[in-house]
């Protein structure tokens, strides 16, 4: 009776939200000022009025769940999200790669929605916050209950959660593509696809703490730790630099609270820190429970582990600045991010040679376990770009790289290389577990799928250091008279083969992905074996014994 | 608080403030009484039990 009491505060929780949300649409649909914002709040109200159905469904079928066991449904409904947004992502990358390799071929003028300026935010998001934040939310519930023991707290709201963060990406995505923007880097979502992102993000952090809270394991392992760091600053970053007063609450448009350097400077703290603290925190956490657990060994130093992340939360803040050298940003702030961009080479070595270094005594299994293997390169692939990174924040490099394509390809080798191999590993242990096979569908299929992604990753990233390195030369060259040597349609030209060698590079790596969805679809409907231990967990035996 | 203020703060105050907490982690990770409570923490993913066998 307890627990089905407590059911139903819960649903009612969830439901009043959802109604209220869904009242608010309907009266923004009567007043709306602008169409994009009038489509945007039948978007809302359909997805709220499927949000009731959904409840009362629910309800009708008073299925709790065995309180006494994981909530693995909202890990497995993560899983196939994390990976119909990662198809989708790279998709639209690869259109947009097709779109400046051969614009003739690949632009639309009569479909407006089409344009490159509305398509690449759709792919930055679509890759960032709908592929990586579901890998992130996914594996968080999944990690956070089996290192402390605990059943997800909330009841309905992990779901409220799940549901409302698959909203505000088909908000942003589709605003993008009505023209609706800020115009912020990595925060283009207008203001109320904010406030709702706010909602939903403050219920993520309550579950989280909830299920910390009621803990049966007195210590609180490493991973939720670099968890809890994502989820909170993500919740601080992301209010902050969307400060904004609507020009009318039934219209799209707003104006930021800041204006000028100070705007430039919160839009880079917000920026960077994303990458801190969603794209590599967040990431990290998978890295400290996926890599141990498939590796099977401990991780190699947990106090390294505990600096590891204290140095990432003292340092990566300040970073910022480093990328607004040579604006009106006072010298002593851009240095300051440069300094503190070059400190961080430390906490991201310190964790990568622990996350490499877990798998002492299993090297062998990068030979027989692609799924490992892919693990493995992840890692190796965030060393690789948190040693680029600080190097091109310090000014005189950037002089050189700012504005190019070397920018593009330093971003990708962290998201395909670290971000994109991290959670693909993960995603790839994470379905046997949950659907109870013994192994994968086919491991054949993940060496392509490995090999196919490596071979693209490198097609990128070499392409965009030529391309970028050229384009910076070209841009600083001066002829014998003072005049610049090359006119910026002669850059854009020189550019080309490497714009087509991207593009070939990106579509391997969705292709790469393609196969992925695909095995993990023949796993989890049952082309597998099922799996005849009732344990997954052989580990603990051997690694004690092995010492 | 003026920029002024807060950037005297900032330069002064701020530093001892981070400082300070960095060394109290680092402290905290590397405490030999710790120590045998991390190498058990470092288990943790091997030994967290089946996947249904919650709390």
């Amino acid at each position: 009776m307890q627990a089905k009491k407590r059911g139903r505060e819960d649903v009612l929780g969830v439901g009043a939200i959802v109604v209220i949300t869904g009242i608010l649409a309907l009266v923004g649909i009567g007043n709306a000022i602008d169409t994009p914002f009038q489509i945007q709040m039948w978007t809302l109200l359909t997805a709220c009025v499927l949000g009731v159905a959904g409840l009362v469904w629910h309800t009708a079928r008073d299925q709790q769940g065995d309180q006494t066991k994981y909530e693995n449904g909202i890990v497995k409904a993560g899983v196939f999200a994390s990976m119909f947004w990662g198809v989708a992502g790279l998709l639209v990358g690869v259109i947009i790669a097709l779109q400046l390799a051969f614009p003739n071929l690949f632009y639309f003028p009569d479909f407006g929605w089409l344009n490159f300026g509305r398509l690449r935010p759709l792919h930055t998001s679509a890759v960032i916050f709908a592929f990586g934040g579901n890998v992130l939310i996914a594996t968080s519930f999944y990690v956070v209950q089996r290192t402390c023991r605990a059943r997800l707290a909330g009841g309905m709201w992990p779901w409220f959660v799940f549901w409302g963060y698959q909203l505000f990406i088909a908000l942003a995505g589709t605003g993008y593509l009505l023209g609706i923007t800020e115009g912020r880097e990595y925060a283009e979502p207008p203001w109320y696809t904010d406030l709702w992102l706010t909602v939903v993000w403050v219920a993520y952090l309550l579950v989280f703490l909830g299920t910390i809270w009621k803990r049966q394991e007195k210590h609180i392992y490493v991973a939720n730790w670099f968890y809890l760091a994502f989820i909170v600053t993500i919740a601080m970053l992301h209010i902050v630099n969307n400060l904004a007063l609507p020009v009318s609450f039934a219209g799209s448009f707003s104006y930021s609270a800041f204006s000028g350097v100070q705007d430039a400077l919160t839009q880079w703290w917000y920026g960077h820190n994303a990458v801190g603290f969603f794209l590599t925190a967040g990431f990290l956490a998978i890295m400290y429970y996926f890599v141990p657990k498939r590796a099977e060994r401990p991780v190699y130093s947990y106090r390294l582990s505990i600096i590891h992340f204290w140095a990432l939360i003292f340092l990566y803040i300040w970073a910022g600045p480093h990328h607004l050298h040579y604006t009106a940003l006072p010298q002593w702030a851009q240095t300051l991010g440069m300094t503190f961009s070059i400190m961080l080479w430390m906490p991201s070595w310190g964790g990568m040679i622990n996350g490499l270094m877990t798998l002492s005594g299993a090297w062998d299994k990068l030979r027989t376990d692609p799924v490992l293997r892919m693990l493995v390169v992840s890692v190796a692939f965030y060393g690789m770009s948190t040693f680029e990174g600080p190097v091109m924040s310090i000014r005189a490099v950037n002089s050189l790289s700012h504005y190019t394509d070397w920018t593009i390809g330093h971003v990708h080798s962290g998201a395909l290389g670290w971000v994109g191999f991290v959670s693909f590993g993960a995603l790839y242990c994470l379905v046997p577990w949950l659907w109870k096979r013994e192994r994968l569908h086919s491991m054949a299929l993940v060496d392509w799928h490995f090999w196919l992604a490596t071979i693209g990753i490198v097609l990128y990233i070499t392409s965009m250091w030529v391309a970028g390195i050229m384009q910076g030369l070209m841009w600083r060259a001066y002829n014998d008279f003072g005049f610049l040597e090359y006119s910026f349609v002669e850059t854009v030209e020189a550019m080309h083969p490497y714009y087509i060698i991207r593009a070939a590079g990106g579509a391997l790596y969705l292709v790469g992905a393609l196969i992925m969805a695909y095995n993990l679809w023949r796993t989890a409907r049952g082309d597998a074996p099922a799996r005849e231990r009732a344990t997954d967990v052989p580990a603990a035996g051997v690694a004690v014994a092995a010492e | 608080m003026s920029y002024l203020q807060a950037a005297h703060f900032a330069q002064t105050w701020g530093v001892v403030l981070l400082a300070v907490g960095f060394a109290i982690a680092t402290i905290y990770a590397l405490w030999p009484a710790n120590k045998e409570k991390f190498e058990r923490a470092a288990q943790a993913p091997l030994i967290d039990g089946d996947d249904d066998d919650g709390q």
